[in-house]
């Protein structure tokens, strides 16, 4: 008889549509009301793409294998959150430029982070997380405890606004679906993402079959500070002001929701969909437990509690008895 | 046979061999920018600050020794601080102080307990587990204590503020005790289980090594740890603060690394960690002694890390290079 399965991204999903059914019943929730409720579930949709796209370079080093892992994403958000707010200055004309800029200094600490691994043979976390120090201070000095700047109108435009007055869907969200389709194509449709769960899975078999690994790792940890470095672009044009704390609060979240989604943190099993399910989650926790007005101590213990029945659920490994 | 004492065979074996060159090379530097250092007084506070990050880098290195990591030692640490600061109160008797340290390593135990359970036996994933349990942990430590206060009796945090037994920092006392029992632990049956544990779970399974008891058994450790570096940090500090725990996490991931230990389990000791959270703490002084403008601070402490951390790597590649 085959075993009954459900694939961790569909069970996410249903997990988070199941909770916003429930969140109904709360006492300052929608109530019976659809338009409210229809309104709620889209804005709850518009905050995860954030944390979404930061998941996604998260999720590619994840994969990598090899404890591949990401702990400079938040910093370098903060950082282009605040390269972007500081270069559009309110003119339209230099959002193309701030989105280059953007992508180039991400890509460039991803760079670093993956010369680093590959060469100086440092364990991913350590690598980046010293990174995440050198950034972070970095950007107090350039910051200096204020900067000047402004989002651009279309920035706003685009991303926080709904795409036209009759659909009210943020553009926030197209832009993720377009965006998570990129993604499925780069993980399941190119040499890349074959090569990438090829090193996931086994580095020497990998090598021995011709992949090269060394600059697979470079490009893999130069294309998670690119997407981080986007994260940060998306990120200031939804909140319109920057601090210098912007970034961070999405890092730990952003493995986490990678974790949620059923990508092994091992390496070489993992889908770019299961880590938008787990973004949708995760920020639908997040705001519930906020809506639901609870003390700072007992929210973070519901969610750690809930994060942990969550990876119970599927994110157990192989028994070592086979 | 003799053998050469070559520069693989000393990294090789022994881990701890750079991370003492780092931390001599770190004292000399801090020598130099504060000459007092070496004075009883000065010695003693700053040794009495340094504490709780050894005592949660030689937790932490038992865990990455064994092949996992707890991203929730900084939660324990702020647990006890809380337990502390409201039961025992500033003016609580010493019996109630040494009750509720009990207490705490009990508390401490029991959190590391919790996450083994859920890494051994539930076979989840180490890093995302503890760190699910660190908001648990933090979130119990502000729901014990919402806003900073409390405290513990001030004859009582002196005990661990200035006593210098034999004219020697308590620290000192605390330091050699751990190192005598890690060399002794390591030369037992659990040692060469840890190492085994660490090094391939899977050949130690096959070769009837009780793989789940002992990854329980590394969490348990490094949750005692926490707790006594937790108790540590509230004798230094004399009060209570639910976030006193939040920062420490990181940083005795990266003590254990610049001491030595590898990431991935297997290689290492506590010697080496020990030393890291010296070279880390040591490093900090170095900062605010050097008058370094205040904008540059944490810059210049990231890129020294980043900088100790790179050396053995950048050694490796330009003998790979020479070869």
């Amino acid at each position: 008889m085959r075993r009954f399965t459900i694939s961790p991204p569909v069970a996410a999903l249903i997990l988070a549509i199941v909770l916003f059914l429930l969140s109904g019943f709360l006492p300052n929730s929608y109530g019976s009301d659809v338009k409210v409720a229809l309104s709620q579930a889209t804005n709850i949709l518009r905050l995860s793409v954030f944390l979404g796209v930061i998941a996604a370079g998260q999720t590619l080093v994840i994969i990598s294998g090899f404890e591949g892992i990401d702990l400079s994403a938040g910093s370098i958000v903060t950082l282009t959150a605040i390269l972007t707010y500081v270069m559009v200055k309110g003119e339209n004309n230099m959002v193309l430029p701030a989105i280059l800029v953007s992508l180039v200094v991400g890509a460039l600490i991803g760079l670093l982070n993956g010369a680093g691994i590959t060469f100086l043979k440092i364990s991913p976390f350590v690598m980046t997380l010293g990174m995440s120090g050198v950034v972070t201070g970095a950007i107090i000095i350039l910051n200096h405890g204020n900067v000047s700047g402004k989002v651009a109108p279309i920035m706003t435009r685009l991303i926080a606004r709904p795409i036209s007055p009759g659909i009210p869907i943020p553009g926030a969200i197209v832009i993720w679906i377009i965006f998570g389709v990129l993604m499925w194509l780069l993980l399941e449709r190119t040499t890349f993402g074959k090569n990438l769960f090829a090193i996931g899975v086994n580095r020497v078999t990998a090598k021995l079959s011709g992949v090269n690994v060394t600059g697979m790792n470079l490009a893999t940890y130069s294309l998670a500070g690119l997407l981080a470095g986007f994260g940060g672009f998306l990120l200031v044009g939804n909140t319109g002001v920057v601090l210098i704390q912007l970034g961070q609060p999405f890092l730990f979240p952003s493995i986490a929701a990678v974790a949620v989604g059923g990508t092994l943190l091992s390496g070489g099993k993992g889908s770019y969909w299961g880590s938008m399910a787990g973004a949708i989650v995760l920020t639908l926790i997040t705001s519930l437990l906020t809506t639901m007005q609870m003390p700072d101590s007992v929210r973070r213990m519901v969610l750690g509690g809930t994060l942990l029945i969550l990876i119970s659920i599927y994110g157990r490994q192989q028994a070592l008895r086979q | 046979m003799k053998r050469r004492l070559t520069w693989d065979f000393l990294m090789v074996r022994y881990p701890a061999f750079f991370p003492l060159i780092l931390m001599i090379l770190s004292i000399a530097i801090n020598l130099f920018l504060q000459p007092k250092m070496f004075d009883r007084e000065t010695l003693n506070s700053n040794m009495r600050v340094f504490l709780p990050l050894i005592l949660l880098a030689v937790g932490q290195a038992i865990v990455l020794l064994g092949g996992g990591i707890d991203i929730s030692v900084g939660g324990v640490v702020s647990i006890v601080n809380t337990i502390l600061a409201t039961r025992v109160g500033l003016d609580g008797s010493p019996e109630k102080m040494w009750q509720f340290v009990m207490i705490s390593l009990l508390v401490g135990a029991l959190a590391g307990a919790i996450n083994g359970f859920f890494i051994a036996y539930l076979r989840l994933q180490p890093i995302i587990t503890t760190y699910a349990t660190s908001f648990l942990y933090a979130g119990l430590a502000l729901f014990i204590l919402p806003n900073p206060g409390g405290g513990i009796p001030s004859n009582i945090a002196n005990l661990y503020r200035t006593s210098t037994p034999l004219g020697l920092p308590l620290a000192f006392y605390v330091i050699a005790i751990l190192l005598l029992i890690w060399f002794y632990v390591s030369s037992t049956r659990y040692g060469k289980y840890l190492f085994a544990v660490g090094g391939k779970a899977t050949a130690a399974y096959e070769t009837a090594v009780p793989v789940t008891r002992m990854q329980f058994s590394i969490y348990v450790i490094s949750g005692f740890m926490a707790a006594l570096a937790g108790i540590a940090i509230t004798m230094l500090s004399g009060s209570g603060n639910a976030e006193i725990g939040g920062q420490m996490t990181l940083n005795s991931i990266t003590a254990v690394v610049i001491g030595g230990n590898a990431f991935s389990g297997g290689i290492g000791g506590v010697a080496g960690p020990v030393m890291g959270a010296m070279t880390l703490n040591l490093i900090q002084n170095i900062i605010s002694f050097a008058h370094i403008n205040t904008w540059w601070e944490t810059l210049a402490k990231a890129l020294i890390i980043v900088l100790a951390l790179a050396v053995p790597g950048i050694i490796n590649l330009i003998r790979r290079r020479r070869a």
